[in-house]
């Protein structure tokens, strides 16, 4: 055997099987267990704030610091922003990853979005303004960054009321898709409130905003790859028929 | 029948103190690692217990009210607005630990007719330490109740005899990036400067601190030099002061030059002006639940409402 012969063969070993990777990433199937870890995993956070601001509040344990209910909100609002990024997160990973059995977790992820945003603006309510009336109507109309975060919440109140199987039936699967495409404005909203909340250190909106930001380049990009002229395309099929 | 009772433990099985105490110890560090892992960062070190001796507060209440009690030592010294130390407000307790506050040296010039560089120690002796509980209420609408020690700055400028044309004082903080990490970034304008009209800066209820709760002043709340000025919100108090210079025109502070619009030269605490953010018109007491109205002036009205005689407070923010 010649040296450069033993070389070729040490190289073919060494060289990592890109495609068996590949195929074996988009072979995971959807474990068993993993509907019930998700589940189970999106109320941790809830759980921490809750129970970590009760704890603060009634025995003084610091958890969340020395101010546990601005604390506490922030901590909410933020987990609202990564429940976004969850559920946007979905369809990238199933076309590039292959993992089709995520899709039918991107309600899940949603609903857990909005019930984040619930509990984030129950906490300014109840517990910092403490439902002083005036205070909350004046922050709603003279203060940007509220009604901005207010807007967002308001968005994702008709996407949460109709993600039932039944709401979808009812409005028909094509109107329910355009309403729903207004799940994109929500993120913009959000990373908007945050920003203009924070006094002088934009480095977390920042972070955000960028992970919004290759979500949404994503959908730009596919888009713009599906309107490319495909080169000499086959001649017109014939018209579907549609269901009726 | 024998009956065993009195001694069905063998001494040998039960756990020593010490160890059961560090097993609580290994516990919620590992409780914190785990909330660490899932939280990405935590607010703040999850299951840190309190500190093993909380220093009592002493002091001459001034302005308090009648529910303000001091807010505790622990909460005066995790919870702090320090820009130079990061902006959470957890990061100075982490942060200033390293910081070297000897050598320090301070600078009195500008228009003064005794301008002088002073050691620290030199600085502070020939003026007569006092603890005095004062007010502390912050921009952002919660509020503590600080028991300083310090001295009047007033002392400082009598010594340095302010010339005839003096009408303002600027306040200086240090300005070292490799010991301050927040001046690595460009949050704010470094270094943080402060100023005070001269007349502010002589009311005897102007302070410039060097301690707290009886002991020398933790790192994170502005060693070893700052300033209180309990009638005005808290980012007024400039930290870490390494010069105090004397004008006869109105000095550049930081948070105004960062943000004219929300941050005045005056700041004085108005719970009729607002924020353009929130409210001012009421406050978060630092361990008590329920919000608290804020005070004109922060409740010291009748000591420094007749400074600003005849001003439209609300231009003049």
């Amino acid at each position: 055997m010649t040296a450069d012969a033993g070389r070729q063969a040490a190289d073919a070993s060494a060289r990592v099987n890109w495609k068996k990777i590949n195929e074996r990433i988009r072979s995971v199937r959807e474990p068993r267990w993993f509907p019930v870890l998700l589940i189970v995993a999106s109320c941790v956070p809830a759980a921490m704030a809750i129970g970590g601001m009760a704890s603060d509040i009634i025995g003084n344990t610091r958890f969340f610091g020395s101010h546990p209910v601005k604390e506490g909100e922030h901590f909410l609002g933020e987990w609202t922003l990564r429940f976004l990024i969850a559920t946007l997160a979905v369809t990238p990973l199933r076309q590039l990853l292959g993992w089709n059995w995520l899709a039918k977790h991107r309600r899940t992820m949603g609903l857990f979005a909005f019930g984040y945003v619930m509990l984030h603006w129950l906490t300014y309510a109840l517990l910092d303004v403490q439902l002083n009336w005036a205070d909350l109507t004046k922050d709603l109309m003279k203060r940007p960054y509220i009604m901005i975060g207010m807007a967002a919440l308001l968005l994702m109140l008709p996407l949460a009321f109709t993600s039932t199987k039944n709401m979808i039936r009812r409005l028909g699967g094509r109107r329910w898709y355009r309403l729903h495409q207004l799940v994109y404005f929500v993120p913009v909203l959000g990373v908007t409130h945050y920003w203009m909340s924070v006094k002088a250190d934009v480095t977390d909106p920042v972070i955000f905003a960028t992970i919004f930001a290759v979500l949404y380049a994503y959908r730009i990009w596919k888009w713009w790859m599906r309107r490319r002229p495909v080169p000499a395309p086959a001649p017109a099929p014939a018209l579907r028929a549609r269901a009726s | 029948m024998l009956i065993r009772r009195a001694d069905y433990i063998k001494s040998s099985e039960i756990t020593p103190e010490s160890l059961y105490v560090s097993r609580r110890a290994f516990l919620s560090a590992a409780a914190v690692l785990g909330a660490g892992a899932l939280a990405g960062a935590p607010p703040r070190a999850w299951g840190e217990g309190p500190a093993i001796q909380e220093p009592q507060p002493v002091g001459k209440p001034y302005g308090l009210q009648k529910d303000d009690k001091p807010t505790p030592w622990e909460d005066v010294t995790n919870y702090n607005n320090f820009y130079e130390f990061g902006s959470d407000k957890s990061d100075p307790a982490a942060n200033a630990k390293a910081f070297k506050t000897r050598p320090w040296t301070v600078k009195v010039d500008g228009l003064v007719n005794k301008p002088g560089d002073y050691q620290l120690e030199d600085f502070i002796k020939p003026s007569t330490l006092e603890d005095r509980i004062y007010r502390h209420r912050c921009v952002e609408a919660w509020s503590m109740v600080v028991p300083w020690r310090g001295f009047p700055l007033a002392d400082v400028l009598k010594r340095a005899d302010p010339a005839s044309k003096a009408k303002f004082v600027e306040f200086t903080t240090l300005l070292d990036p490799n010991q301050m990490p927040g001046q690595r970034t460009g949050m704010l304008p470094w270094p943080y400067t402060e100023g005070l009209r001269l007349d502010e800066a002589m009311h005897p209820l102007t302070l410039l601190v060097t301690g707290l709760y009886g002991r020398t002043l933790p790192n994170q709340n502005g060693a070893p030099l700052r300033l209180v000025v309990p009638w005005k919100y808290g980012f007024k108090g400039a930290k870490s002061i390494v010069r105090i210079r004397l004008t006869d025109t109105q000095p550049q502070t930081a948070w105004n030059r960062s943000a004219p619009q929300e941050y005045g030269f005056y700041s004085n605490v108005n719970p009729e002006v607002d924020h353009p953010r929130w409210s001012q018109a009421s406050e978060k007491r630092i361990g008590v639940f329920f919000r608290i109205k804020t005070l004109m002036f922060n409740g010291y009205a009748d000591q420094v409402a007749s400074l600003y005689a005849g001003m439209d407070l609300r231009k003049n923010y």
